[in-house]
């Protein structure tokens, strides 16, 4: 998979854009993400429901997954079930 | 990954939000999108291979930058202030392009290139009307270049910079958060197009939600004017503006500017004179100092508002000299200095600036100036303090060189200004038998003062430096040359002294 794929939730509305992939699957609200539509929706696991947040950034521990929410939704997001967790900006005192 | 993301997440989130305000006319960010979609189509048709802007600041650059984006071409703004042979040797290499803006001088100066013309007025107006063709139309995946800016060329042929979505991307996802801007929140754009503020600072903007409120063409009354109408709460400048700014206050021209949060500046040496008064003048503002090239997707280092305060209210000389740095490293990018000899040197002494992070690009159409660790090698000399602030010390290629000796024309030119009776002051390297190359210096002496002696220049430098220093040739002129972002033409300087 390509930096810059967008992947959609199969569980809510969350969709990202991957910045950083290694392999693993992604997943939202417990299920794989994928670059098409879903058909129907599954239903939320609750350990993986504390929403996206749009133009957030989530990364793993390692730094080898990036994703970028530009949908927001009720899941949350993961690789292999391991639950990744925001990365903020370093915004600057407004140069530009 | 595309930088048109930028815009459809600003859409997807505040549709309904005004983005820009142009020429009185504002645009929300759906507008906004819209109109970049039907730039794709206007591209696409077109067959362009390059989407150029021969234009001042309007929608049509916005428009433009982002259409151009979804359509997978390199955007190039280009400079209305060249020369129209010069001009028609760049739009050659960009043919065939789709050319927004002055279509008369397009015509004039590359009609036989294979261009499609529209006037900036055409453009944003087809690019409204034209509703793209189909729902799910594929866009570009921006695994190639958004910008190619040409550089401005001083010293030889301009060269091709290019920037890549990933660079520009990486500048904005790392120091821009998502929709942080209040809604009342306007940043005021003064910078050409061309110019790769005026870029990012077109990007930043849209990806904090912040209004964006455009001032094609500066005069200081028309900036302080716009400031209290629209409620301006940041803004960027070139050090030329400030000065014009503070001089046009100064002479009693009064307007509300008390919802400036923030103003910026870069883009050439800012005279520790008007850095000063402009503190005294906008007591309610945070200013900024910003360093980057075109090559890094601008800033790369910044000196922020409290820096600044602080060092106006500092009694410790070293703290105080920090109004004259350009700040730290921004936490995405690192910066080195390093010798002739490649190797990394320690706080106080000067070098080359060396930088690297995911917005570098360090490339230009014809190869990449990067080296095998990703290091751009910014032609720029500098040192860095013990507390890690940069000091900019001019263009490595400015260095005068005597006798072995390397000096930099900025030691130099601060002791001048030290003078009561200079104004500016500019060194550089004049022919020498004996040395290879000696200082000369062209003064201009303040108003209202007696023209200093040379012997009393030379005297000064001889006191507060090393011999080798003083200089052979001095020259006493009206003005130094500026170029219209403030940038001091120092080859100009060289002619005049070796005249």
């Amino acid at each position: 998979m390509k930096p810059g794929t967008r992947l959609k939730s199969a569980a809510c509305d969350t969709e990202v854009m991957v910045i950083r992939t290694a392999g693993g699957t992604i997943e939202c609200g417990g299920a794989p993400m994928a670059e098409a539509e879903p058909a129907d929706l599954l239903p939320l696991a609750d350990d993986f429901s504390a929403g996206t947040l749009m133009g957030k950034r989530y990364v793993d521990a390692d730094g080898k997954y990036e994703l970028l929410c530009v949908k927001p939704g009720k899941g949350s997001l993961s690789v292999d079930g391991v639950a990744l967790v925001v990365k903020d900006a370093k915004p600057l005192p407004a140069s530009d | 990954m595309n930088i048109a993301l930028l815009l459809e997440m600003a859409a997807e989130a505040a549709p309904d939000r005004v983005g820009l305000v142009c020429d009185g006319k504002r645009w929300t960010y759906g507008e906004l999108l819209a109109a970049a979609r039907g730039a794709f189509e206007l591209i696409t048709e077109s067959g362009a291979e390059y989407v150029a802007l021969l234009d001042e600041s309007s929608e049509a650059a916005l428009i433009a930058v982002f259409g151009a984006a979804l359509a997978g071409v390199p955007y190039c703004p280009l400079n209305y202030r060249l020369p129209d042979a010069d001009l028609g040797a760049l739009l050659g290499r960009i043919s065939p392009a789709l050319v927004v803006g002055d279509e008369e001088r397009v015509l004039r100066v590359a009609g036989e290139q294979g261009h499609t013309i529209l006037s900036r007025e055409e453009f944003s107006l087809k690019a409204q009307e034209t509703v793209p063709s189909e729902e799910s139309r594929e866009y570009d995946p921006g695994e190639g270049v958004a910008i190619q800016l040409f550089t401005s060329g001083t010293t030889a042929a301009p060269k091709a910079a290019i920037l890549r979505h990933s660079n520009l991307l990486g500048y904005i996802l790392g120091t821009v958060e998502f929709a942080s801007a209040d809604e009342d929140d306007a940043a005021l754009m003064v910078v050409p197009p061309y110019h790769i503020a005026g870029i990012s600072a077109l990007l930043s903007s849209i990806y904090s939600l912040r209004k964006i409120v455009m001032l094609p063409n500066f005069s200081p009354e028309g900036w302080l004017t716009l400031v209290a109408e629209e409620r301006i709460s940041n803004a960027f400048v070139v050090p030329t503006m400030l000065a014009r700014i503070v001089d046009a206050m100064e002479k009693g021209f009064a307007a509300e500017v008390s919802s400036l949060r923030a103003i910026a500046y870069g883009g050439g040496k800012m005279p520790l004179e008007v850095i000063h008064k402009a503190l005294e003048l906008f007591p309610e503002s945070g200013f900024t100092n910003a360093y980057g090239l075109t090559e890094t997707s601008s800033t790369v280092a910044l000196l922020g508002p409290e820096e600044h305060r602080a060092a106006l209210a500092s009694d410790d000389p070293a703290v105080r000299a920090r109004l004259t740095s350009v700040g730290k490293p921004i936490p995405t990018v690192e910066i080195e200095i390093r010798g002739e000899d490649g190797s990394v040197l320690p706080p106080g002494e000067a070098g080359e600036i060396y930088v690297r992070g995911d917005q570098v690009s360090g490339e230009y159409k014809e190869k990449s100036a990067l080296d095998a660790d990703g290091w751009f090698p910014t032609r720029d000399a500098g040192y860095m303090d013990e507390e890690g602030y940069l000091f900019l010390s001019g263009r490595a290629d400015d260095v005068i060189v005597r006798g072995g000796e390397n000096m930099s024309p900025g030691e130099i030119e601060d002791v001048l200004l030290t003078h009561p009776a200079v104004a500016d002051a500019c060194a550089c390297a004049v022919p020498s038998v004996e040395w290879g190359e000696a200082v000369g210096i062209a003064v201009v002496t303040r108003e209202g003062h007696e023209q200093p002696s040379e012997d009393e220049l030379k005297e000064l430098i001889r006191g507060r430096l090393r011999s080798s220093r003083v200089p052979e040739k001095v020259a006493f002129v009206t003005e130094l040359p500026y170029n219209e972002m403030g940038k001091l033409l120092r080859r100009k300087v060289k002619e005049v002294l070796a005249a």
